[in-house]
């Protein structure tokens, strides 16, 4: 599935709604309310960084938003889907079709070359092999690591660990990358042209790009910042300068 | 399902040294399968071999009562004995017979020339040779007319003339056995040993002169053989009434068929196979077992990969599938692995040390390579479940 099946969210209409929403975990006996009350809705082809210390909320939000939890209780509809509503085989396809993560330590399968890497997401769409390697050479190309096709990940910088995740987040032609302290790992050099990547992919692909982050170079250069402090929403809009 | 066997192949590509270590519990195992089965299955085969050999369509007639079957007292030890009498009406009365011979058997020291040898002392009539397909190279065997005329005549086994006559010609000369003095009349030719007895290690003489040198008046055994062995079940009842009538329908004797033996040896060497397969399961279950093993660690350290899967869409029956396959490909490359080793040391035996019995038969290499694949799906499904039930979340933030 892909941005230009018909299904397709235009530009500007709602991607992901969220309703008085609450995630509430044990530990040990003790319960932690991660997040409580939640309200925002992020259209098509937004450009928003969540923000907030840590221990807000931040990481929860993160897994919520991307099908990896569920909420427990409110709402939580992504692409018009109530999340909440669908069992793991659903919940897997959701996030397949959907979203693209990009995480903190990159996360890329060990000896794995970087075209296998990427072309992963592919597989459990149900993609033939042939196929799978060109969209995968296509991601790779996209992210600038054309050149960089067979290696594996530990012959690879850092910046291109994370280009190589950005490739494999993309490969599927998601509506929603989101991305998990994306320059949390890297250099400061390195983390700024990681950023230009996101704001690239915002605005030639068209695709929702949600970042978790807590680094402020990163978050004013969103256009909508949405600051969570103790599981609530404490800002939401664009961004504070100052900060 | 194809996409996760490919994937299956590439994990064990990723981590080789360890893959290999792995298999080696299978391996062993399927290995030690193939060749006890091998051994077990060979020494069947060879008593097969070896009991057939002994004769076409052969029974064996003994005095005494073996076996007990209905009421009455059991048969005590007034058996009543075989006698020359008892053949002669087999002879004559037995119609679905092939041949018949009496047989005495005694042991004795062959002299020659001051060089003494101690052996056994076979007396039978002339169908023993049919009988129990053995045949002279050289003379005569024992013939009717030295049976009735108690000749002093003998046929010697290869052991015996190496033994006492070297390169000398023995036909036509005369040895001592125990008291009496035989003329050498036929030389058996080569034979090797049978279940271990070595047949070239006899001295045959007329039945008749041999209860003259032991001094006694009844047979150790008569052999027969029946016509076909469509006849045999037929023949043995044949001789069976034939004794019977001369005893007043008493069943003083005991008829053993070549079949009643090879079911002997047959569910021995079956119950041995059977063993060494157990035996040798032993080995495969420890092969399991390290394969779970391994397999647990791996869905650990491999926590991280697992979340990530499950992020870019995996289900849970996708995390299942591909670590039971896993399993399954390690499990069933070390049984195919196992099986060729053992089949080519089977064939390598075969070829080199023909002496040795082993066979390798197209039920135990399904055996084998299906009990690892068996075993492959057994340690695989509890590292599967686990991975496959892992919180995504958790797998992800896993360190």
């Amino acid at each position: 599935m892909s941005a230009e099946d018909a299904d397709s969210i235009a530009i500007g209409e709602p991607l992901m709604e969220l309703t008085d929403l609450h995630r509430t975990f044990m530990m040990g006996d003790e319960e932690v309310r991660a997040l409580r009350g939640v309200n925002f809705t992020i259209t098509k082809g937004e450009y928003v960084c969540i923000i907030g210390p840590s221990g807000s909320g931040k990481s929860t939000m993160m897994y919520v938003l991307g099908c990896l939890d569920t909420p427990s209780q409110g709402s939580y509809r992504l692409a018009g889907y109530e999340v909440a509503e669908l069992d793991d085989p659903e919940l897997a396809a959701l996030r397949n079709r959907y979203i693209g993560f990009v995480f903190q330590a990159f996360n890329l399968i060990p000896r794995t070359t970087t075209v296998d890497n990427v072309a992963l997401p592919l597989r459990y769409a149900g993609v033939g092999v042939r196929e799978r390697r060109k969209r995968a050479e296509e991601a790779l190309t996209r992210v600038g690591l054309g050149h960089r096709l067979d290696h594996t990940p530990d012959r690879l910088s850092g910046g291109e660990r994370q280009r190589v995740a950005i490739a494999r987040a993309i490969v599927t032609k998601p509506e929603l990358l989101l991305c998990d302290e994306p320059t949390g790992n890297l250099d400061s050099r390195v983390g700024a042209e990681i950023t230009k990547l996101f704001e690239d992919l915002n605005s030639e692909l068209g695709v929702t790009v949600v970042i978790v982050t807590h680094d402020p170079n990163l978050a004013k250069r969103a256009k909508r910042n949405i600051k969570l402090v103790d599981g609530q929403v404490v800002y939401d809009g664009p961004p504070q300068e100052g900060r | 399902m194809f996409e996760h066997i490919l994937s299956a192949f590439l994990a064990l590509k990723a981590n080789k040294i360890r893959a290999a270590l792995t298999m080696l519990g299978v391996v062993i195992g399927v290995l030690a399968v193939t060749l006890l089965v091998g051994v077990g299955d060979g020494a069947r085969i060879y008593l097969d071999e070896q009991i057939s050999g002994l004769g076409t369509n052969l029974m064996t007639i003994v005095p005494g009562r073996r076996e007990t079957r209905g009421f009455g007292p059991p048969a005590g030890n007034t058996a009543r004995p075989l006698v020359m009498e008892d053949v002669e009406a087999l002879e004559r009365q037995g119609s679905l017979l092939r041949g018949i011979s009496p047989m005495v058997m005694g042991g004795g020291a062959v002299r020659y020339k001051g060089r003494t040898r101690d052996t056994m002392v076979l007396g039978v009539g002339p169908a023993f040779s049919d009988l129990r397909n053995m045949h002279v190279e050289r003379g005569s065997f024992v013939r009717s007319e030295d049976v009735d005329s108690r000749r002093r005549v003998c046929v010697l086994g290869r052991t015996i003339v190496k033994e006492l006559f070297g390169d000398e010609n023995p036909l036509g000369q005369t040895v001592r056995l125990a008291d009496g003095r035989f003329r050498v009349v036929g030389l058996m030719e080569e034979r090797g040993t049978s279940l271990g007895f070595d047949l070239n290690d006899l001295v045959f003489i007329p039945v008749t002169s041999a209860m003259d040198l032991f001094n006694q008046d009844h047979l150790s055994q008569v052999l027969a053989s029946a016509r076909s062995k469509e006849d045999a079940p037929a023949a043995a009842e044949e001789i069976e009434q034939i004794l019977a009538r001369r005893r007043n329908g008493e069943k003083t004797f005991t008829i053993q068929s070549q079949d009643d033996l090879l079911k002997t040896f047959g569910a021995l060497t079956a119950a041995m196979t059977l063993m060494l397969l157990a035996i040798a399961s032993i080995s495969l279950v420890v092969g399991g077992i390290g394969i779970m093993n391994i397999m647990l660690v791996s869905v650990r350290e491999r926590t991280r990969e697992i979340g990530v899967r499950r992020a870019v869409g995996a289900t849970k029956s996708d995390i299942l599938w591909q670590f039971l396959l896993e399993s399954v490909v390690i499990s069933s490359t070390g049984g195919a692995v196992g099986l060729g080793l053992g089949a080519s040391i089977v064939l390598l035996l075969k070829r080199f040390a023909p002496s040795v019995p082993v066979a390798l038969s197209p039920w135990i290499a399904a055996v084998a390579f299906g009990s690892s694949f068996v075993v492959g799906v057994f340690s695989g499904v509890v590292p599967a479940r686990r991975a496959a039930e892992l919180d995504p979340v958790d797998a992800l933030r896993y360190e």
